[in-house]
């Protein structure tokens, strides 16, 4: 059987191609404002000059290796959100007093440009991974925390009262019922919580010219070799793209039902 | 007072139950010396209008809700919260969307600690036993209303309750659907021989299960009447065509019209004063 055109671009396949299209043609669009001097090509670099420079910087720059540090560096962010900020989430709905005397602060905290705290922590823990690290952890750790106590808070009281019918124990309740009730939340928390903790990640290497990407970006554009740090800004991307698509496979892993 | 014969058989007994609740507005009495037995096997629904404490008395048999004045005892066992011989059935959606049918079904026994692959049989028993055989391995989300609680009510079943206590589980369906489940229930529960108590508002579904009737009044929910429905089993929806059936709904009605009314008024007068 043959998909009709309209069927074809509305399937999944059809919108990821149309997706790379459109991007292909912005591209286009740049590199034509470029070429036409509309845009300053001191600003920004030809895309097609990015391009040429992805094997270059892979060649003179060890990207690949740097790529991997940032990786690591935020894997483990990522691993201190899920487990303190999901923990702390849990205690703050545990306990209503502790909830109604934090609650403010973290979503302070969410708001507060923790980057420019690096000096704090490079006199804690020198100027070394563990400094990137802490940073991303502090500046995501807020929305995990604020999304698992309001999905904990959302769960239905029906479920709870199923359980309570059932004589669940207390571990019983959050395990089988609270925590898979509040997991769709508590992943909009993760998610959030991973883009700020990328984004200080490589810009806390970026300021203290340490680490992977971000003092590659440091060195090319201190260098002004625009399309080398462009291109090294496509392996960020490439980062994100990377660890969104892997939280959305534990997702669907923990969430079948969706 | 010497117990009749039932009294004495009485799997249920509910005893002088009362129930105030604290309100900005004052306290108020939901439940007031309400007292019935419910007998092995038999299936009891309570009828009233909105507002009568019909829910307050099914969180109060369900060990859900403490702190009220009398007693509840179920085979001579006072019951204090929950207890494994009452198993309920709740009028919202109560399944586990992230847990397949089978799965949900199975919740009770894994609760209980009963091996994975001995729960699952035992849960696919219960799925067949509503209806459900070939839905064992979908998600709530895939399901109408009326399955849904299918699953909640083969849950249930699943704990091996000794009462089933189902508050308005029909309650969000179309009529067409009630009926063609009270039919399901009344076979379930003659099969089991499942000492059921409902709690309902609507006529029909309390005529067409029951073997007794129970009409509570308004606010403060005291029993007004039991009426007996002496109509044959095994019994399913063709029932509500009979003249017998009519006669018992009318019968209720007139004891509930009155009731309905003074809810309707009190509701009316609430919002009056709300919005003055």
């Amino acid at each position: 059987m043959t998909m009709s055109a309209k069927g074809f671009w509305t399937s999944t396949p059809g919108a990821r191609i149309f997706g790379l299209l459109v991007t292909l043609a912005v591209l286009g669009v740049v590199e034509a404002a470029i070429r036409a001097d509309i845009v300053n090509a001191f600003i920004v670099p030809l895309p097609s000059q990015i391009a040429a420079a992805i094997p270059r910087i892979v060649a003179e720059e060890n990207v690949l290796y740097r790529f991997w540090q940032t990786t690591q560096e935020i894997f483990a962010a990522s691993v201190l959100l899920a487990l303190v900020g999901v923990g702390l989430g849990v205690l703050l709905y545990s306990f209503r007093t502790l909830r109604l005397a934090c609650e403010t602060w973290v979503a302070a905290l969410a708001a507060a440009p923790v980057v420019l705290m690096y000096p704090l922590f490079l006199v804690i823990f020198g100027r070394s991974a563990t400094t990137i690290v802490m940073i991303g952890f502090a500046a995501g750790i807020a929305p995990v925390i604020l999304k698992t106590v309001e999905g904990l808070a959302g769960v239905r009281p029906v479920l709870i009262d199923v359980g309570r019918s059932f004589r669940v124990s207390p571990a019983q309740q959050f395990r089988l019922i609270l925590l898979p009730a509040a997991l769709s939340s508590v992943f909009v928390g993760l998610r959030l919580g991973l883009v700020f903790a990328m984004i200080n990640i490589v810009g806390v290497e970026f300021l203290i010219n340490f680490g992977g990407l971000g003092q590659l970006i440091n060195d090319l554009a201190e260098r002004y070799d625009l399309p080398g740090t462009y291109a090294a800004i496509c392996f960020v991307v490439a980062i994100s793209i990377v660890f969104y698509v892997m939280t959305g496979k534990v997702e669907r892993r923990l969430r079948p039902h969706q | 007072m010497m117990a009749t014969p039932a009294q004495a058989d009485a799997l249920l007994r509910v005893e002088h139950v009362s129930k105030t609740f604290a309100t900005p507005d004052g306290p108020v009495k939901a439940v007031d010396d309400v007292s019935f037995n419910v007998a092995p096997g038999q299936f009891v629904s309570i009828i009233g209008p909105s507002g009568c404490g019909k829910s307050t008395v099914f969180n109060i048999l369900g060990g859900l809700l403490g702190d009220y004045e009398g007693r509840v005892t179920v085979a001579g066992e006072t019951i204090k919260g929950t207890h494994p011989a009452i198993g309920m059935v709740f009028q919202e959606e109560s399944t586990f969307p992230w847990r397949t049918v089978v799965e949900n079904v199975a919740f009770p026994l894994e609760i209980a600690g009963v091996p994975k692959t001995e729960r699952l049989e035992q849960a696919a028993h219960f799925v067949q036993m509503v209806g459900l055989h070939g839905f064992e391995r979908r998600y709530p989300a895939e399901l109408s209303g009326g399955m849904r609680q299918r699953v909640a009510i083969a849950r249930t079943l699943a704990s091996k309750p000794r009462i089933l206590l189902m508050d308005e589980p029909f309650a969000a369906l179309d009529e067409q659907t009630r009926l063609l489940l009270g039919d399901k229930v009344l076979q379930i529960q003659q099969a089991l021989q499942q000492t059921t108590l409902l709690i309902t508002h609507n006529l029909t579904e309390a005529v067409q299960l029951s073997d007794r009737v129970l009409v509570m009044t308004y606010r403060p929910g005291r029993l007004k009447r039991v009426v007996d429905i002496d109509l044959a089993h095994p019994r399913d929806s063709e029932v509500v065509s009979s003249d017998a059936f009519g006669h018992y709904v009318a019968e209720i009605w007139h004891d509930l019209r009155e009731e309905a009314s003074r809810g309707i008024q009190d509701a009316e007068s609430q919002a009056l004063h709300r919005t003055r």
